[in-house]
């Protein structure tokens, strides 16, 4: 079931459609053959959540996703307790006597599963993803802690849910705050960031395959250029890849200060940014040799 | 049963085992929180990866071991220096040497040729053939008049081959100018031939240079703007983190909190549907409202282009930030801060139009004070932060610590942060102590790990010691 290598993990991801570097293949690697969670952090738009999502489609598992925010508590990340229905056997079941009952409404089919648990409790191993655990709250962290090392839900009423199968765990940070050792003692670490030109040039002949090389390469010259300056938010890959398909349906053969000036707001959503980026950018591209209509 | 290799070598000291925990320990000593469990993780992923690749070894060991990218960073400086050091160690405990063996073949190379070499090998960034080409320079000029520090050596060898950064400079002959340079390119060179420097060093003395922290040389007051401006931008970052966590611990124990129906209802169950328990919504920590006041005049000078660059790093991390510089008068920046994003800009465009000198270009803090309560006043209140940084040198001026003692009172929280060492604080025209009565904290912070440390003490940390 898990793979024999690097290079493995690696192919398996390209086949998904994610290029992924040598340390994100590793730790993919890793994550598999130590059955460990996974922490990435690193600026937003780096492809943090879309590893998770390439690793459920090479690995050929459903992924199942928590959305982390402020206030999330374990009723919406772990299971419920379906009190309507417990009130319903209560009123039905009125002529049974006081133990069936008990018993009966703190059974498994009161229970509602929410997204931690159903990682669990499938028959089938997953690829659970927890996005943005930084917009938690520290408690909730506390909470993940045994669910990361030992893969096992307490439920009081119930006893321990164990998983059966392995689940792949993929936590997402933004970095927006520290998170608590403890999570992070349980977890491998990755830093993904903006990747290099050739490996960004490869992602977007793989998303946009019909665009030229030599507009490619130029394509993510100019990001590389837009991601030097000091921007308030630098343009993701995705972005990148909006990009390359804004300028397929454009037609253009070229990026000149025209077709830069038109099409900017697909990379750039700041209003200072993009002063600064036609500032910066805009004048160091050849001007329009086509005239304009 | 005897194995069929022949009886196994001795058990202790035992090769990889210990080098890997003092490695561990060595990270600990910088700092890095390297726990048993850490450890263990990383016997077990080096278990997964072959051996022969050194990336997929240290990429292993980091994802195990360093868990931040703080972390990783002193992880790669270390990493290193350990692992080349232990090598080195071994190789002297065993004798193994090569010496004679590398002398030959450098004088004979034509310089020109070699540095022709370089260049390529430098501009394909081919990491074997760099070190190879780096032991040729040193063989060939670099031992004779050898000055035996390694960092003068580099430069010197460096210059000797023509390399810069940069475009280069057109050959005198006429013929076409030579590729540029790539900076990092050319670091990794130097690298190289600092690394092969070294370890001639180690085999010609057969000791270990003394291994000295690395922690030093990261943590120095950055002194002019473009020095190191990421090390503060590191440390207010860190403070954006420990403040936004703050206050967390206390949730939920205040008045005015609402009911939560739902789990109240929820609970109720217990109680056969009567709610008798009721459950109240999380209390959401607050927003931090923060106004920075910055001293910026010349006596201060050195460390108000730190102090600027915290301003700066400040103003990418917090929403409601409003920030000040004086010296004679009060100006707020703010705008300037929000619009403009180059750090070399802001600092230019503070000293030409803030309009906080007036007439003798010297500190006048009763009268920033004054300014400063007569226009925010209104606006401070309990859930405020002022921050002030400023030597508290008031020129022999009224320092009216009356009126900063109302700014304290309204302010929810006051911190000084003094350029100058404590041991300065209250001589001269220095009235510190006047000020500091009224600060809920008062800080020496002229390094980033003061910086650091009054980040602890803020957020409520154990302070660290220094």
């Amino acid at each position: 079931m898990a793979p024999g290598s690097v290079a493995e993990v690696k192919e398996a991801l390209a086949g998904a459609g994610y290029l992924a570097d040598e340390s994100a293949a590793l730790v993919s690697f890793l994550a598999q053959r130590l059955d460990k969670p996974v922490l990435v952090e690193g600026p937003a738009g780096v492809g943090k959540t879309e590893l998770a999502k390439a690793l459920s489609r090479a690995t050929g598992r459903e992924l199942i996703r928590l959305q982390c925010y402020e206030g999330l508590d374990e009723a919406k990340a772990l299971y419920e307790w379906n009190y309507r229905k417990q009130l319903l056997r209560i009123q039905a079941g009125g002529e049974s006597g006081w133990e069936d009952v008990h018993d009966d409404i703190f059974a498994q089919e009161f229970l509602l599963e929410r997204p931690l648990m159903q990682a669990i409790a499938s028959p089938d191993p997953v690829v659970l993803l927890i996005d943005e655990i930084d917009k938690t709250d520290q408690e909730f962290e506390a909470m993940l802690l045994e669910l990361l090392s030992d893969f096992q839900i307490t439920i009081p009423e119930l006893g321990q849910v164990s998983a059966t199968t392995m689940p792949i765990v993929i936590l997402t940070s933004n970095n927006s705050r520290e998170l608590t050792e403890a999570l992070k003692r349980r977890c491998l670490y990755l830093w993904l960031d903006y990747p290099s030109l050739e490996r960004e040039m490869e992602i977007v002949r793989l998303h946009a395959p019909e665009l030229p090389e030599t507009l490619a390469r130029q394509l993510v010259e100019v990001i590389d250029m837009v991601r030097a300056l000091d921007l308030k938010k630098p343009p993701s890959i995705a972005e990148t890849i909006d990009w390359a398909r804004t300028l397929l349906l454009m037609g253009a053969e070229d990026i000149d200060r025209a077709t830069f000036e038109q099409s900017m707001s697909i990379i750039v959503k700041h209003r200072t940014d993009i002063d600064l980026v036609a500032e910066r950018v805009g004048m160091k591209l050849a001007e329009s040799v086509r005239p304009q209509t | 049963m005897p194995s069929p290799y022949g009886p196994k070598p001795e058990a202790a000291p035992p090769g990889l085992t210990a080098k890997l925990l003092g490695f561990c320990e060595e990270l600990r000593s910088e700092g890095v929180a390297v726990g048993t469990s850490e450890i263990l993780d990383a016997f077990a992923a080096l278990e997964q990866v072959p051996w022969s690749s050194q990336d997929d070894f240290r990429e292993a060991l980091a994802a195990t071991i360093a868990k931040s990218q703080e972390d990783r960073r002193l992880f790669e400086l270390l990493f290193e220096r350990w692992f080349f050091r232990a090598a080195e160690l071994e190789a002297i405990e065993r004798g193994v040497g090569e010496r004679g063996q590398r002398q030959e073949g450098g004088e004979r190379l034509d310089l020109d040729e070699l540095s022709e070499q370089v260049r390529d090998a430098i501009v394909e960034g081919d990491d074997g053939q760099m070190r190879d080409l780096a032991r040729l320079a040193i063989a060939a000029f670099g031992r004779q008049e050898g000055s035996g520090v390694v960092g003068v050596d580099v430069q010197r060898i460096r210059r000797t081959l023509g390399l810069s950064a940069g475009a280069q400079q057109p050959a005198e002959d006429g013929a076409a100018a030579l590729p540029p340079i790539d900076r990092d390119q050319l670091n990794r060179f130097e690298r190289h031939l600092r690394r092969e420097l070294e370890r001639d060093l180690i085999e010609r003395t057969s000791t270990l240079p003394p291994s000295r922290p690395l922690a030093e040389l990261d943590r120095v007051l950055p002194t002019s703007p473009t020095q190191d401006l990421a090390a503060v931008h590191r440390a207010v970052s860190q403070m954006k983190r420990r403040l936004a966590t703050l206050g967390h611990e206390q949730r939920g124990r205040r008045k005015g909190r609402s009911v939560d129906v739902r789990r109240t209802m929820r609970a109720s169950l217990e109680t056969g549907g009567v709610p008798m328990h009721l459950r109240y919504r999380p209390k959401r920590p607050r927003r931090p409202e923060i106004y920075v006041l910055c001293d910026v005049s010349t006596s201060v000078t050195s460390a108000s282009v730190f102090f600027l660059s915290v301003l700066h790093a400040l103003h990418d991390s917090f929403r409601k930030l409003r920030s000040f510089v004086f010296i004679e008068r009060i100006s707020e920046v703010t705008e300037v801060f929000e619009h403009e994003r180059d750090f070399r800009v802001i600092a230019q465009r503070i000293s030409s139009e803030g309009g906080v000198a007036d007439v003798s270009g010297y500190t006048d803090y009763g009268r920033v004070w004054l300014e400063f309560l007569g226009e925010i006043s209104e606006e401070l209140d309990p859930r405020s932060t002022v921050i002030v940084l400023g030597d508290a040198r008031t020129n022999g001026r009224e320092p009216h610590a009356e009126v900063f003692a109302q700014i304290a009172e309204r302010a929810g929280r006051l911190f000084w942060l003094n350029p100058e060492p404590k041991l300065y604080w209250n001589y001269g025209d220095s009235v510190m102590a006047a000020y500091e009565r009224h600060c809920d904290g008062a800080f020496e912070c002229w390094t980033t790990r003061h910086l650091e440390n009054f980040v602890n003490v803020v957020a409520g940390g154990i302070p660290a010691n220094d």
